[in-house]
């Protein structure tokens, strides 16, 4: 009789047919991860050891794509100019959202309305923010330059200039994204808790003091998290640069991203752009680890 | 299974009619090839491809729009329906190439720009070789009229094996347009040679009003045919016969060095990232005195709202060069897609997309400069054509004198990368021939690698 044995003996069987339908339930996403994320990622690399521009043969050559990038001046510029100006588009704002959301997180008039203009660049759509930014930069006919004529500034050359081009860039990922990063940390202040201020009033902290040892250790979880999406975002960029200066003057903004498309879709040179999207990732890969410890790190709730 | 009956139907009889000449009957028809064969004797028909459907693949352009119009015309004349879909230039190359590289279109005929894609495309055979469907009486509309197409524009259409894989519909040769007020208040007169040029765009450079002496693209990519235009003038050429690059020659520096002058001395600050559009807006608000481009631009210059200089705009052919005068060219036309399954209605539409009509519609709209040479006077005769009777003249001279502004090899955008690079860093200061040694050294592999395989 079944009540001789033992209730999870009996529960064996029944138990094994149920994991075996969970696997049933998780074969849909194992599929469809397998078919847009694991295939084509396997097939990038596979293509990475070829040497195949489009309308020619393809042929095999191992490392070679790889061997001829590290080589590769061009690529290595391109490289330098993608840290740079990531670590531009992701200090500035972070700097100057967080102070955004310190005047924010204050009362005063018509706080709901000013705080509602200020997200507003955010919502644009980054190649008309490109194309607008495009005509303000134009060194004879552009706003810019007359404003700096205004206040008896000479004309700057911005994004015309080799040197000017990626901080003028970053110009415009500043007036785009600083709302972004505002708005994460202005939910972090929020959310803080009042008694740690209470206490130190009472043993006469200064403004500043409070700044400093109260609320940027508490806050620092989410300037972190914002950095984590600003580097993301930064490294990635393409319209903003790709619109305004398509890498140049010269190759003075050429980023990873802009190489890589000139490599895929204006030189059709799959086997290089494969190896260059390898090496992208592991870059992204190698700067997400390094964020997520320094999220770690930052961690108080 | 009835597209394929027909493809095959036409590639017989093609072959047939070549074997036979164009006056045999129809004895060796298979059955099958049914629809085609049985017109095949007649004499020529617009309905014979009748309630076939094809694909165009345009460009979006004023061209690709003007067709897309007058798409209607051409499915009341023959009874064949046209999809079409038309995309940016850019977005429209790489779909091509990506998609005659899969091995099958979606398209049957497809907008080709010579300069960046004859020997890609003719490497490849990807476009069908239409001569023989030319030389077969029962497919060529009586009023085609070959001789009526610009000896230029022919040629480009042609493949150094001697394929004829495209029709030609558009040229564009480089002229500079000029301030007829700025030259008249300095009492210049338009140069007639590159020394003159250098020397007027001298006098007439004057910064502390912001007007520069010449404008032209410094972009790079798009600034490679402004140096061929002189590289052209100064005897020079991209590639030797046996596929090795000329872009370190004597000739190439002079022209190289001409370009600097002419940007970096008298051009407008900023240069080095202008393209076409930049300087088009510093030309139109008079604050240029010469800008050398393509000829497609006289609407915006001669449009009030637009332009602050109508009708105070000379349209100059290109200087002589110390060895010649030519005008760097380039153009576009359509072909048929080796994939295609129509071949006959797309050859039809090719015909028709070329005819006298839709020249003349394209002068008049002022889309492009049209390959045929009666769509000039049949457009200056109407009433309402607009374009300056000196940019007419400009045009049909410039074509005479036109010969490729770019090399005709598959890498030609590589091509235009490397050497834009270059030129930029000259207007930026650096040193011509370095930068000409360095380009030329990193773009021939490029190019043996390109024609080996």
């Amino acid at each position: 009789m079944s009540t001789n044995a033992t209730l999870p003996a009996r529960l064996a069987p029944f138990l094994a047919r149920r994991r075996r339908s969970y696997y049933l339930f998780i074969a849909p996403a194992l599929v469809t991860i397998g078919a847009v994320i694991i295939f084509p990622w396997l097939y990038t690399l596979w293509m990475s050891a070829f040497d195949w521009t489009l309308g020619s043969a393809a042929h095999y050559v191992g490392f070679g794509n790889y061997e001829k990038l590290f080589g590769n001046q061009r690529f290595g510029e391109a490289v330098l100019h993608t840290f740079y100006f990531t670590a531009l588009a992701v200090a500035a704002p972070l700097l100057l959202g967080t102070a955004a959301a310190m005047i924010f997180h204050r009362e005063f008039p018509f706080r709901g309305v000013l705080r509602g203009i200020f997200i507003m660049p955010m919502m644009a759509t980054p190649v008309a923010v490109a194309l607008v930014w495009t005509m303000m930069f134009h060194p004879q006919q552009g706003v810019l330059n007359y404003l700096l004529s205004l206040v008896g500034l000479p004309p700057s050359l911005w994004v015309y200039s080799p040197t000017l081009v990626i901080p003028s860039l970053v110009l415009v990922e500043i007036w785009h994204w600083t709302p972004l990063v505002m708005l994460i940390v202005l939910g972090g202040l929020a959310a803080l808790p009042t008694e740690p201020y209470e206490s130190a009033r009472l043993d006469g902290a200064s403004e500043w003091q409070l700044f400093r040892y109260i609320t940027l250790p508490l806050v620092a979880p989410f300037i972190a998290v914002a950095a984590v999406i600003r580097t993301i975002d930064a490294l990635k960029t393409f319209d903003t640069i790709y619109v305004i200066t398509g890498g140049g003057p010269g190759t003075a903004s050429e980023t990873i991203n802009i190489y890589l498309y000139l490599q895929a879709f204006a030189f059709y040179n799959i086997g290089t752009a494969s190896a260059v999207v390898v090496v992208f990732f592991v870059i992204v890969l190698a700067l997400a680890l390094l964020l997520l410890h320094v999220r770690e790190k930052t961690k108080w709730m | 299974m009835a597209e394929n009956g027909r493809n095959k139907g036409v590639e017989q009889e093609r072959r047939r009619l070549l074997q036979a000449g164009a006056g045999a009957v129809a004895l060796g028809v298979i059955p099958g090839a049914s629809q085609l064969a049985a017109h095949a004797q007649g004499a020529f028909d617009w309905k014979k491809f009748k309630g076939e459907k094809i694909e165009v693949f345009l460009v979006k352009s004023p061209r690709g729009d003007l067709l897309t119009k007058y798409h209607k015309e051409f499915e009341d004349l023959t009874g064949i329906t046209v999809g079409s879909e038309m995309i940016p230039e850019q977005q429209q190359r790489q779909k091509a190439v990506i998609e005659f590289n899969s091995g099958n279109t979606s398209f049957d005929v497809i907008a080709i720009s010579y300069h960046v894609q004859k020997r890609l495309f003719g490497k490849n055979k990807w476009l069908d070789d239409v001569r023989p469907m030319m030389a077969d009486k029962s497919l060529v509309d009586p009023n085609l009229d070959f001789a009526d197409f610009a000896k230029g524009g022919l040629t480009y259409a042609t493949q150094a094996d001697g394929r004829i894989d495209s029709l030609p519909l558009n040229l564009d040769p480089w002229v500079v347009y000029y301030n007829k007020e700025l030259f008249d208040a300095k009492g210049v007169a338009y140069p007639k040679n590159f020394a003159e040029m250098v020397d007027v765009a001298a006098r007439l450079n004057d910064p502390a009003k912001g007007v520069s002496g010449f404008v032209a693209r410094g972009l790079k990519n798009a600034n490679v045919p402004v140096w061929s235009s002189f590289l052209l003038g100064y005897g020079g050429a991209f590639i030797d016969a046996n596929g090795k690059l000329m872009t370190d020659t004597p000739e190439a520096l002079e022209a190289a060095k001409m370009y600097q002058t002419l940007l970096a001395k008298y051009g407008p600050q900023g240069v080095a990232g202008f393209n076409w559009n930049e300087s088009q807006s510093l030309f139109l608000q008079g604050k240029a005195a010469m800008w050398l481009d393509g000829i497609g631009f006289a609407q915006p210059l001669e449009d009030p709202t637009k332009s602050r200089i109508v009708g105070k705009v000379g349209y100059g052919v290109m200087p002589t060069g110390p060895k010649a005068q030519v005008s760097a060219l380039f153009g576009d036309g359509e072909g048929i897609s080796t994939f295609s399954k129509k071949k006959g209605p797309s050859w039809f539409y090719l015909q028709w997309a070329s005819n006298k009509a839709n020249q003349t519609r394209m002068l008049q709209a002022a889309a492009g400069a049209p390959v045929r040479n009666s769509a000039y006077a049949a457009a200056q005769s109407s009433a309402d054509f607009k374009a300056p009777k000196q940019w007419v003249e400009c045009m049909l001279t410039s074509a005479r004198i036109a010969q490729p502004g770019l090399p005709v090899i598959a890498p030609v955008t590589e091509f235009r990368d490397v050497f834009g690079i270059a030129l930029t860093n000259m207007i930026n200061g650096a040193d011509p021939a370095a930068e000409l040694k360095k380009a030329t050294a990193e773009f021939q592999p490029i190019l043996d690698k390109s024609e080996k395989t």
